[in-house]
């Protein structure tokens, strides 16, 4: 039996073969997303562990925010190795050629490092010459966008160095952080130590070749712990493999995740062709009954014809999963630390592959287990229809199977199994919206037909509802891509207009910070000579938290029981004062302004931190500043609007209760212009070096350059899934093309032109189009406002004019792709289309 | 002699809502091995139901049928499909052919159904013998409706069943072709001693065969042989 269902199977897609390989092309994208991303993940593991080394660029390193204690430094020397330093801050960099300014990092770099890999430079020479005068290396993007060339002078603190080259590329920095800060090296002896006055930030590293073939990991373990109370982190090459493996494994599932809704969309494609495709074969089912088939060996058949579509797609699939997988580097290259050489992986295109056919083989059970139902009567009465699908406890079971893989495979392929589960649900809700959304628009067109309208309008509108129509179909397809599509552009508008606004109306847009008590007088001077306002000076002082609740919090860490968070370990950057600003809402307590020196000083907190640090009002918290232990009391609790680009704290001390603390200041102001602002920064640097600025029109532009790579990388993976969609499009309307191939001809034979029958398809496509997108952005503004209220914390921000415009390129499309898979349907003659019998 | 088809109180009827309705109401006869048999009758009165129920293509609401010593009543559909395999040939008003496989891989369906798989040369035997021996590899499609029609006499006598339904053979086809493929039927059926039977409107078609079953309203309300009557009345009687 088994051998005349192959032969019979083989037979059967004769005349048939272009249109199965057009249902199952809806799922080549699925496949091919799964296997290029996965192979590249297994490529990038290959490379990551490869080139650990050149991750870190030594075997090990320590890193600290404060300059090295004795202790640290006799470890360091216990250490021994090849050793070579790295201090690294922020600061301004002025071109004095251009008269620009930029808030850069800083790396003062020794000799040696990286041991391993290189630094790559234009020209390449210029990563050692830098090091042997007052050289600098420039982030290349920086240098292009200031117009800086090799050979100008840059200007920081109060040196001048010259620019020896242009900084491509180095070891643990990749071109998404670049753009964030842009980086200068300079030769650690020649930074000027003016920019690491008390209370500036900087990062001081020590890093470490061995060459006695020492077990790292062996030494590194016994130093944690002492050198943790030190607060320095130790890094080895392991555990830089481990971070950036875990890092990229989980951009890389997550990717795969979004290649995973163009499978499951491809396999309701499948399922719903599928669905007809067999509707058609009834009548071959039936004769197949009368001569004696069993009800299985027929469902035996078909599900033999899906076997070999899913291995068609997979193969399809995977072949162009290997050739997208070349892509890729291109477009994360940004993201990534290390070079991902082309490979093809093996266990990444059966992985793909398998899913994609066993995702296919579920899909299509679901409408062939139908046929069982199919009675031999239907040979002799044509009327008979009998795959009306009875859900009985097979399609039910079959249904849960395909469930359960989905969510499944998707807490396999997330980053974790919790975000796997609300994406299965998140897809199911989306999914089961766009087929209620259109049963729903069936059921009314049924009820409440359009009467008093054109003949037209009448005709292309019951097409929607009429047996074999494909509008479900049709719906899912076009409005999970518009879906996607409109969620990921109001994310990124909901993010960008939130700091637009920010930077709008009469708010601070330029911030000057970094600036030491002794500078404030003459940095608000210079500021107010260039003709804008002071608008703000804040004091911020640096902390630590001791204790909380009379608990030090050593001994919080020490206790397994006690619950300690990023709140307990942070440094704080208090402020004292005697008011709560406009982006404060005081939830609880009472905010104390002024503070008469007796007892613990009455602080305000904000409302997040406190929680994580599970204090109330009254409760008791000791900050170190600076090794002295200052008592507080938590009076009140705030709400801070993180979301004002302006100084927000955590802890408000009252006015005049850190005065004598080690303080630095931030200074606001406006600056209506490029121009105003340029001038304002230029000269805040040549008098005070030290002091750093930040202009929101830049942090706007930075926002727009890592928006438009991390779009990039979106759209790019949409795009399977847009594509999937358009395939599943075209799919719907080639399956239904037969049967208006009859409706055309029928009408052409009553007398309709060829402008009425195009006219009703234009219509109906109209309809489609515009139902679809629709409900897809309808839907996408509610996944909108959720990203917006639950993720970002923040507004929905719409931006109608795009909208519109997503909205008219999906109808339009339905429209092309309808009329394409139509053409020729009013060509046919009359009598080939009724005589035909398939 | 043995019955091939025994039909015992046949009853059929339909549940619609609250209303049932009996498209079929007691209904016996028996058929041997070589009986040729019209069932012939106004519409809707019954016939292709009856001829539905006596291959096992439905269940019957009351009474039984038996075919080739097989109570087709207790047995599942998949086997009663075994048994329509094994025993029983169909024929076809709109010929039924499968129109994504060839003329003669149309008539191997039945015999690669019982796992006859090498069977090429006998159904090219059976369509040389419908005179279809140049049409071989053409599909349905690109045959005429009377060769597609002898396609179909020669898939339904190749397993050599004991008993042939034909549904209305000629209801598609004009009436000199019609005549071309009953001659071809009648033929294979008296050669292979197969049992006949007959759905037809066609009085004319339904005198060829030796016995003629009428129906009215889902009841027979004659069963005669045409032949005797035909001598008989040429002979002064009734």
């Amino acid at each position: 039996m088994q051998r005349w269902m192959f032969r019979f199977a083989r037979r059967d897609t004769r005349g048939n073969r272009g249109r199965l390989a057009l249902f199952v092309s809806s799922m080549v994208l699925g496949v091919a997303a799964l296997v290029s991303i996965n192979s590249f993940g297994d490529n990038l593991r290959t490379a990551i562990d490869a080139e650990a080394q050149t991750l870190l660029g030594a075997d090990m390193s320590l890193e600290s925010s404060k300059p090295f204690s004795d202790n640290v430094e006799s470890i360091v020397d216990s250490l021994g190795g090849i050793q070579s330093r790295r201090t690294s801050f922020s600061s301004m960099a002025y071109f004095p050629r251009t008269a620009s300014s930029r808030l850069v990092t800083v790396r003062g770099n020794e000799a040696g490092y990286p041991f391993y890999g290189a630094i790559e430079t234009d020209p390449p020479e210029a990563a050692e010459q830098y090091l042997s005068g007052d050289g600098a290396l420039v982030d290349g993007t920086l240098m292009q966008q200031y117009g800086v060339v090799v050979g100008d002078s840059v200007k920081i603190g109060r040196s001048m160095y010259r620019v020896e080259g242009r900084l491509l590329q180095t070891p643990r920095e990749s071109a998404a952080i670049m753009l964030f800060s842009p980086r200068i090296y300079l030769p650690l002896a020649r930074v000027d130590t003016t920019l690491l006055a008390m209370g500036s930030r900087a990062d001081y590293e020590v890093y470490f070749r061995f060459e006695d073939e020492r077990d790292v990991e062996a030494t590194a373990e016994p130093l944690r712990e002492s050198l943790q109370e030190e607060r320095v982190g130790i890094d080895t090459v392991e555990e830089e493999r481990e971070n950036w493996d875990e890092a990229l494994t989980n951009l890389y599932r997550f990717l795969g995740l979004v290649g995973f809704t163009a499978l499951l969309l491809g396999s309701l494609g499948v399922a719903s062709s599928i669905s007809v495709y067999v509707r058609q074969r009834v009548q071959t089912i039936a004769v197949l009954r009368c001569y004696g088939a069993s009800t299985w060996s027929t469902v035996g058949v078909y599900l033999m014809q899906a076997l070999g579509m899913g291995l068609f797609g997979a193969l399809a699939g995977s072949v162009v999963g290997v050739s997208i997988q070349t892509l890729i580097p291109i477009i994360l290259g940004d993201f990534l630390p290390v070079d991902v050489s082309f490979n093809i992986s093996w266990p990444a295109v059966f992985m793909g592959s398998g899913i994609g056919l066993g995702v296919t083989i579920l899909f299509a059970l679901l409408p062939l287990l139908s046929l069982r139902n199919v009675s031999p009567l239907a040979a002799l009465r044509s009327g008979v229809d009998t795959t009306a699908l009875e859900k009985g406890w097979m399609w039910w079971a079959t249904a849960a199977v395909v469930g359960l893989g989905t969510t499944g495979f998707a807490m396999i392929q997330a980053p974790t199994p919790l975000m796997g589960l609300s994406y299965a649900g998140g897809i199911l809700v989306v999914f089961l919206l766009l087929a209620a959304t259109a049963k729903g628009v069936m059921w009314l067109l049924v009820r409440r037909p359009p009467i008093r309208t054109s003949y037209t309008i009448k005709q292309g509108i019951a097409n929607l509802h009429r047996p074999n129509n494909q509008t479900l179909m049709m719906v899912l397809a076009l409005g999970l891509g518009t879906f996607l599509v409109t969620t990921m552009l109001i994310s990124e508008q909901t993010l960008l207009g939130q700091i637009t606004v920010a930077g709008a109306e009469e708010r601070p847009n330029l911030i000057f910070f970094d600036i030491q008590p002794d500078q404030v007088d003459e940095l608000i001077a210079t500021v107010e000579q260039t003709g804008l306002p002071v608008m703000e000076d804040v004091p911020i002082v640096t902390m630590r938290i001791q204790s909380v609740k009379g608990l030090s919090v050593d001994e919080m860490r020490a206790d397994s029981t006690v619950r300690t968070s990023w709140a307990h370990r942070r440094e704080y950057r208090s402020t004292y004062r005697d008011r709560l600003t406009d982006s404060e809402t005081l939830l609880e307590g009472e905010f104390v302004g002024a503070h008469s020196g007796s007892g613990p000083i009455p602080v305000s907190v904000e409302v997040g931190v406190a929680s994580e640090l599970e204090v109330m009002i009254g409760d008791q918290i000791v900050f170190d500043i600076q090794g002295i232990p200052v008592e507080t009391e938590v009076a009140s609790l705030r709400e801070v609007d993180w979301r004002r680009m302006q100084t927000n704290f955590f802890v408000v001390f009252p006015d005049g209760t850190l005065d004598n603390a080690p303080a630095t200041h931030v200074v606001m102001t406006r600056a209506d212009s490029e121009e105003a602002s340029a001038l304002v920064q230029g000269a805040v640097i040549r008098s005070q070096p030290n002091v750093s600025s930040i202009d929101i029109s830049l942090v706007l532009s930075v926002f727009d350059a890592i928006f438009s790579r991390i779009g990039f990388v979106a759209r790019f993976m949409a795009l399977f899934s847009i594509s999937t969609g358009l395939i599943v499009l075209a799919g719907a309307v080639l399956i239904s093309r037969f049967q208006r191939i009859e409706e055309s001809v029928l009408l052409k034979t009553l007398g309709a032109s060829r402008k009425t029958v195009l006219r009703i398809m234009s219509v109906e496509y109209l309809v489609l189009g515009l139902v679809s997108s629709a409900t897809g952005v309808l839907l996408s503004v509610i996944a909108g406002w959720c990203i917006a209220r639950f993720v970002f914390a923040t507004e929905l921000i719409l931006a109608p004019g795009a909208i519109l415009t997503i909205m008219g390129v999906v109808i339009g499309l339905t429209l092309i792709i309808g009329h394409f898979n139509s053409r020729g349907v009013y060509d046919r003659s009359a009598l080939e289309v009724l005589r035909s019998e398939t | 002699m043995n019955d091939v088809l025994r039909v015992s109180d046949l009853t059929k009827t339909y549940q619609s809502g609250s209303r049932s309705l009996t498209v079929l109401h007691d209904v016996s006869f028996q058929l041997e091995a070589g009986d040729t048999c019209a069932i012939v009758g106004p519409s809707g009165s019954g016939k292709t139901t009856l001829l539905g129920l006596c291959a096992g293509l439905d269940s019957p609401s009351g009474g039984s049928v038996t075919l080739c010593d097989r109570n087709l009543g207790p047995l599942s559909e998949d086997d009663r499909a075994r048994v329509r395999n094994m025993h029983v040939g169909f024929v076809f008003q709109s010929f039924r052919l499968i129109p994504t496989l060839t003329a003669i891989e149309n008539v191997m369906v039945p015999a690669e159904l019982q796992g006859r798989l090498d069977v090429k040369h006998e159904a090219e035997a059976l369509l040389k013998d419908v005179g279809l021996e140049d049409r071989f590899d053409h599909f349905p499609s690109q045959l005429s409706g009377g060769e597609q029609q002898r396609v179909a006499l020669a898939r339904a006598f190749i397993n050599r069943p004991a008993i042939l339904f034909a549904d209305e053979p000629t209801g598609n086809l004009d009436s000199e072709t019609g005549e071309h493929v009953v001659d071809i039927l009648f033929r294979l059926n008296r050669d292979a001693g197969t049992t006949l039977v007959l759905v037809t409107h066609d009085l004319e078609l339904a005198n060829k065969t030796n016995r003629v079953i009428r129906l009215k309203g889902g009841e027979v309300v004659s069963d005669s042989n045409p032949r005797e009557m035909a001598s008989a009345s040429m002979n002064g009687g009734d």
